[in-house]
């Protein structure tokens, strides 16, 4: 500001300050204090860390390579079955669930209301004790088709169609009225008009949040852990913990964890690849 | 008039408190042009949706060619099918090509085969003028050219009745011609058209009738030299100076003119 100027009529408040710092000199100022925690956090682990220790415990080439090719063609071909046969479980179910929640008949309508708060408010964890134990002892005799496969696809399935339930819920109302209106005046029926119509459109405004269910479903998966399963049904987890306690190693879990990441960073990344495509066909 | 084509008799509309439509009666015969204008909320795109049974009328009945639409028993679906209907805001369906907008009605609702199919759906979108906009997705099409696809989608149902409601009231100026001139073709291939308004061109050179509508309720119905041109309510004139020079309004004047919110 000049000072040669008459200084305007404003309140006291309002005046431009001539003591202290400016407001960009504080803002840099804040960035400096900012990086040099940073370094200092670094530098400190850095030393402090027993780098020889950590690499023995996690690190051991030999015990990675023994792995191989195993945690693939085993462990990771589960995880992934488990995920898969869990997700559309609860796509089917949770598609049922979305039509009844917006049905016009108020049971359906309760009842899938009831399902999507219970099983949204358990932990998964429990869910998969309540398939694998509770289950088998409260109805002795019956058993889940599939085995081990059909009880993770089932305990998956149900915890993921509470949420997707909702998440296509939204995907069918997202679509405009005049949508329903049109395929009405052409003469389909409601539920004609719903699949060839509605729910197309639904999905495609949806395929962003249902592959994030995925990739949730995915690390749901290591919850397998917990049911008591054979050698040929480990999954990532479990084959991960097992061979760490057989080697009293920490490589195994390293090894279980990159893949776990090698699916969900390029899923993470096709999601936020959609939603920006989803965000520029608004424009 | 033979049979009428469409028949509205004592029909009244509410939403909750809101009594829209309050004793409607109109015939509409076989192959006449009835353009329906008047202030905006006085309930035009309701009659036209009652017509359909888009909105079910609270009292009354809605006879189709001879069909009545408001008995409980009837299949509405198969009636529909008779009935074409164009949108202000077109609704298409956006996921789907130009070509299968047209293909698919008729394959799920007529259960036509896929060769019979396609073969109306080139031979409407010909009769439109945008037979080469055949695998265009809608989001590419001009306004103009989208409601064009939409009377073709309509078409290819082969109904015996269109009804529209605003379809150029959405499109910029310069695109309003294409669509009219569709509109003009199928008056003059004879087809039963209900056509709600705001274009008073079209109204006086293609309707056969004028109705204008205020209140709920069918205050002047005639020919379209009667009704727009020497109108005898107070209302009517009233709407129709407001139509030809909107800038004569004055604030707070309760408004007869077309603009506002369209349902
Ligand atoms: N689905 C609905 N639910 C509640 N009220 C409605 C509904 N549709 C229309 N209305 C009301 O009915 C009245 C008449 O609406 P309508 O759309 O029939 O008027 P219009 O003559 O077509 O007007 P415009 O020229 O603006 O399209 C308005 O007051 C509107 O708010
Ligand atoms: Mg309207």
């Amino acid at each position: 500001m000049a000072d040669t100027e008459k200084p305007p009529l404003r309140p006291e408040g309002l005046q431009p300050r001539k003591k202290g710092l400016t407001r960009r000199q504080k803002q840099r100022l804040s960035r400096g204090v900012q990086y040099a925690v940073f370094v200092a956090a670094v530098a400190a682990f850095a030393v402090a860390a027993d780098w020889g220790r950590l690499r023995n415990q996690f690190a051991q080439a030999d015990i990675a390579e023994r792995m191989f090719p195993d945690v693939i063609t085993l462990a990771l071909k589960n995880t992934v079955l488990y995920t898969v046969t869990g997700f559309t479980v609860g796509l089917v179910l949770g598609m049922v669930i979305a039509l009844m929640r917006l049905s016009s008949v108020g049971p359906y309508r309760w009842l899938a209301g009831i399902y999507i708060e219970i099983f949204r408010g358990l932990p998964a964890l429990l869910i998969f004790i309540f398939i694998g134990v509770a289950v088998p002892l409260a109805f002795p005799g019956t058993e889940i088709v599939g085995g081990t496969y059909g009880q993770v696809a089932l305990a998956l399935g149900l915890v993921a169609a509470a949420y997707m339930a909702e998440t296509i819920r939204a995907g069918i109302q997202a679509v405009p009225r005049g949508q329903m209106e049109a395929a009405r005046s052409l003469g389909f029926s409601p539920a004609r008009a719903m699949v060839s119509v509605i729910i197309p459109q639904a999905f495609r405004i949806i395929l962003p949040p249902l592959t994030n269910e995925l990739v949730l479903l995915f690390k749901d998966s290591s919850l397998v852990l917990f049911l008591g399963v054979t050698l040929e049904e480990r999954e990532l987890s479990k084959f991960g913990r097992d061979l760490a306690s057989q080697t009293a190693n920490s490589t195994p879990i390293l090894v279980a964890g990159l893949c776990y990441l090698l699916i969900t960073i390029p899923l993470g990344l096709v999601v936020r690849r959609m939603e920006a495509k989803a965000q520029e066909a608004v424009k | 008039m033979s049979r009428p084509e469409i028949r509205v008799s004592g029909l009244h509309k509410s939403f909750g408190d809101n009594h829209v439509l309050r004793g409607v009666d109109l015939e509409i015969g076989r192959g006449e042009v009835v353009c329906v204008i008047g202030p905006s909320g006085s309930g035009k795109s309701t009659l036209l949706r009652c017509v359909n049974l888009l909105e079910e009328p609270t009292r009354g009945r809605v006879f189709v060619g001879g069909v009545e639409l408001t008995d409980p028993d009837v299949d509405i679906d198969a009636v529909r099918r008779r009935i074409g209907m164009v949108f202000q805001q077109f609704n298409l369906f956006p996921h789907l090509t130009v070509a299968e907008n047209l293909t698919l009605p008729q394959r799920r609702v007529l259960k036509r085969g896929k060769a019979e199919a396609a073969k109306v759906a080139a031979e409407n979108l010909e009769r439109v003028g945008l037979a080469e906009k055949a695998d265009a997705y809608p989001s590419s099409l001009s306004g103009g050219q989208q409601q064009r696809v939409a009377i073709a989608r309509a078409l290819a149902m082969d109904p015996e009745v269109m009804l529209f409601d605003e379809p150029t009231s959405a499109l910029d100026p310069e695109l309003v011609g294409d669509v009219l001139a569709v509109m003009r073709m199928l008056a003059d291939e004879g087809m039963t058209m209900m056509v709600v308004t705001h274009e008073m061109g079209f109204a006086r050179e293609v309707a056969d009738r004028v109705v204008f509508m205020d209140g709920g309720v069918i205050v002047e119905d005639g020919s379209p030299e009667q009704v727009i041109g020497a109108p005898r309510h107070e209302r009517t004139r009233h709407f129709l100076s407001r139509l030809l020079d909107p800038a004569a309004a004055e604030v707070g004047e309760k408004t007869s003119d077309r603009v506002g919110t369209s349902g």
